[in-house]
């Protein structure tokens, strides 16, 4: 059972890079045009703007 | 084989902005301008490159930006750069494109809220999958220091994430205790806590059950339906606000040295100049300093026929200058003109509506007190079976309130509302209110406005037959210089008819009066009666006099709106009675109801008759739903049980009214309460599928057999099968 010593930590951590990553998505605001960062994906433009709306 | 055609013509467009792309504009040094644009029929991944790249092409744009769930593209700008010009460069190469005003859009505070309970629920997420981790191996038989170990592991993950997740039901549910009420967060917090408080107990006493995973399992679920009932409301928030920000009002401001500027509305302080031209709509309270025409006050009362306005008349911010150009006093402008003191006769008409009970609070005022008691019995019973066991007693209460499972219950309307407003909004119509469906699905009576909402307030000539072919050639050349509705009825008609039009000398039109000419060396006159010196009939019409002849009348009706008669027969095919209340004249209001069938109707209805009328109906015990447009509308939609109006109506309409038509047809109206009534059918389902389960999981819970391991499945299942029952309703209908 020793070995939970380390798995329990680690599979907290890897939870915890996934929050974080969802907080960084939150943060740069990539949830407020889910239509169009679906067809923009699409679009062979370099496109590195944030979205401003 | 014909080559392909682009699916999108105006995307090719693209093309041209792919080559200059990337160069950006730094801007002139000076501070930027923020400037929104609606994109109604942007729609493809080409559409958002030719549109960015176009507009970044213009000159003094710095950068742009399109957003395609909302159809807005935010630019920004040199300070000088006009909105306007923008939007017509959008629309000339292919994207339609207007200006919305930035101002009326609010967006911030929901977009902050909805990201809020998106955090929220995202860190609810992630502890709910560590702790059930954890809860697995511990159900799978995990014992002793192990068990504890997973518990303590457990706990500190849950309750710092619930004490973060959980505060919006706290806040709601202190809120609501300290009004002395009960809404569905009391029992919800109360779980939430209660079930925190034995695990930590338990945990620390090595107890067999800690219920960390069920405390954060419900947050999460409920913060779900809480985040879906939000997106909803802020969907047809912004779809609303739209609307009203693309009414940008301006107005002519004529200045001391006679020169005129375009401003906007809020600008214009009373003892202003203003001019309004032919067609526009008057922007301010004020009297006429100069200038004759007529005016068009159907907005306002539901009159279609027009009125004179000269020097000294007063007139009123909404209603339409038809003819001549007008000069006028401002004496009242912005928030104080007679169109927004309509506001207080709609804040008294709408307190009736506001005891409306939706049916999330009805469940939430049987099922709070129910569940309590129940917990409560529970908790004495078992002290008298166990003789004073307070550790087991309160185990067996707490297994109580979490298996009620409140969470399928805070399900249960925010997934049919979602389905519901969706498919609403696939057929033009809007939802504003959140209760809308349910009240429209009570609906037994229907009351139509006329003038804008029945008809199209457009006049068509009715009486084509009664004239001779030389008046008709009169009428029709008198009428063809002239932008009077009126007039421009006379010529469709009579060029459809194939008359051609009389040769006339001198014409000219002499606003507020009429059109005259010389005909064959006889004067003659298109016109209002009196100018005329003929008898006015009482209906909409206009009077043609040749020479010395007495006049003769041209009458217009009317045109019914599209999908106007089919909605009626739609509501009456479902049962409800139908009735027309009219500010118009009797005779043309006759008609209207003759034309679709409408056996009850009434006319010359001021403001205050027509809420009156609403308020005695309900008063009767019927369900009204009032569909209408004008400003002397307003009061009764606000006092209906629901109300509809269509887009083309004022703002301070649409403000009242709960669901917004968006296309011109008024056919969706029929489908529209059908549909709400499924939808309540769903939501009562949803109730009857939540209180099914709990008739099982009670009497589990009170006599002690309750696991963690039941309450997390109880919950589960109960939650996913009511969003499954809510998606049915796409199906139906």
């Amino acid at each position: 059972m020793n070995v939970l010593v380390y798995l329990i930590p680690i599979s907290l951590l890897l939870g915890g890079l996934g929050l974080a990553a969802f907080f960084w998505t939150l943060k740069t605001r990539q949830y407020e045009d889910p239509e169009g960062d679906a067809r923009r994906i699409l679009s062979g433009e370099w496109d590195d703007a944030p979205p401003e709306d | 084989m014909a080559a392909p055609v682009s699916a999108c013509p105006a995307c090719d467009a693209a093309h041209i902005a792919e080559d200059t792309a990337g160069k950006g504009y730094a801007g002139n040094g000076q501070e930027a301008k923020r400037i929104l644009l609606s994109l109604p029929t942007a729609y493809c991944a080409a559409c958002i490159v030719g549109v960015e790249g176009s507009l970044k092409q213009q000159p003094g744009v710095r950068s742009a930006r399109v957003n395609l769930t909302l159809k807005r593209a935010s630019v920004e700008t040199d300070p000088d750069v006009e909105p306007q010009v923008l939007a017509d460069f959008l629309t000339s190469i292919g994207y339609e494109a207007y200006e919305l005003d930035a101002g009326a859009l609010t967006t911030t505070a929901t977009e902050k809220n909805s990201r809020d309970l998106m955090m929220r629920m995202g860190v609810a997420g992630f502890g709910m999958m560590n702790v059930m981790l954890l809860s697995i191996a511990v159900w799978s038989g995990a014992a002793d220091a192990t068990r504890d170990l997973f518990h303590w592991v457990s706990g500190a993950i849950a309750l710092p994430i619930v004490a973060f997740s959980a505060q919006p039901f706290f806040k709601n549910a202190w809120a609501s205790l300290r009004v002395g009420r009960l809404n569905m967060d009391v029992p919800i917090s109360l779980a939430i806590l209660l079930a925190s408080g034995i695990s930590i107990y338990e945990t620390a006493n090595s107890g067999k059950h800690a219920y960390f995973d069920a405390a954060i399992m419900l947050t999460f679920f409920l913060l779900a339906g809480r985040y879906l009932d939000h997106r909803t409301r802020a969907v047809a928030r912004s779809a609303a606000e739209e609307l009203a920000a693309l009414e940008v009002p301006r107005a002519h401001r004529v200045l001391a040295d006679s020169r005129e500027e375009v401003v906007s509305v809020n600008e214009i302080g009373v003892g202003d100049l203003v001019r309004v031209v032919p067609g526009a709509r008057v922007p301010v309270d004020g009297m006429v300093e100069e200038g004759e025409s007529e005016i068009d006050r159907s907005l306002l009362t539901g009159e279609t026929v027009p009125v004179f306005a000269g020097p000294g008349e007063m007139l009123s911010a909404g209603e339409v200058n038809l003819t001549g150009p007008l000069l006028v006093r401002v004496s009242a402008a912005g928030k104080d003109t007679a169109l927004h003191r309509m506001a207080d006769l709609v804040a008294m008409a709408e307190t009736s509506r506001n005891k409306y009970t939706s049916l999330a609070d009805q469940a939430a005022k049987l099922y709070s007190p129910v569940v309590h008691l129940l917990a409560l019995t529970a908790f004495l019973t078992w002290m008298w079976i166990s003789a004073g066991d307070v550790r087991l007693s309160l185990n067996i209460a707490v297994a109580t309130l979490i298996i009620t499972c409140p969470c399928a219950l805070g399900l249960a309307v925010p997934a049919v509302t979602t389905a519901v407003s969706g498919k609403l909004f696939k057929q033009g119509m809007l939802l504003k209110s959140a209760t809308a469906t349910e009240r429209l699905a009570q609906v037994d009576l229907v009351v139509f406005d006329k003038t804008g909402t029945l008809t199209e307030g457009k006049p068509q000539l009715d009486n084509l037959g009664d004239h001779t072919d030389d008046d008709l050639a009169v009428a029709y050349a008198l009428a063809q210089g002239s932008s009077h509705p009126l007039a421009q009825a006379i010529t469709m008609t009579v060029q459809d008819e194939g008359i051609r039009p009389a040769r006339l000398t001198e014409a000219k039109e002499v606003p507020g009066h009429g059109i005259e000419a010389i005909w064959n060396g006889q004067e003659v006159r298109l016109g209002r009666a009196e100018w005329l010196g003929a008898k006015a009939l009482d209906r909409t019409a206009t009077y043609l006099k040749i020479g010395k002849r007495p006049a003769v009348a041209f009458t217009f009706t009317d045109n019914l709106r599209e999908g106007a008669a089919e909605a009626v027969a739609a509501l009456r095919k479902q049962g409800m009675a139908v009735t027309l209340i009219s500010g118009d004249a009797p005779a043309a209001v006759q008609d209207v109801a003759f034309r679709l069938g409408i056996e009850d109707y009434r006319a010359g209805m001021l403001p205050e008759d027509k809420v009156r009328a609403v308020e005695a109906l309900a008063e009767d015990g019927r369900s009204v739903l009032m569909v209408g447009d004008g400003l002397n509308d307003t009061a009764a939609l606000a006092a209906a049980h629901v109300s509809i109006s269509p887009a083309t109506a004022l703002e301070a309409t649409r403000v009242v009214s709960d669901i917004v038509l968006l296309g011109r047809s008024l056919e969706p109206i029929g489908g529209s309460v059908a549909l709400s009534r499924s939808a309540t059918k769903r939501i009562k389902e949803n109730f009857a599928i939540s209180a099914g389960y709990n008739v099982i999981a009670i009497p589990i819970a009170l006599f002690g057999f309750a696991t963690p391991l039941a309450a997390a499945l109880a919950m589960s299942l109960s939650s996913i099968t009511v969003s499954l029952n809510a998606l049915r309703l796409k199906g139906s209908s």
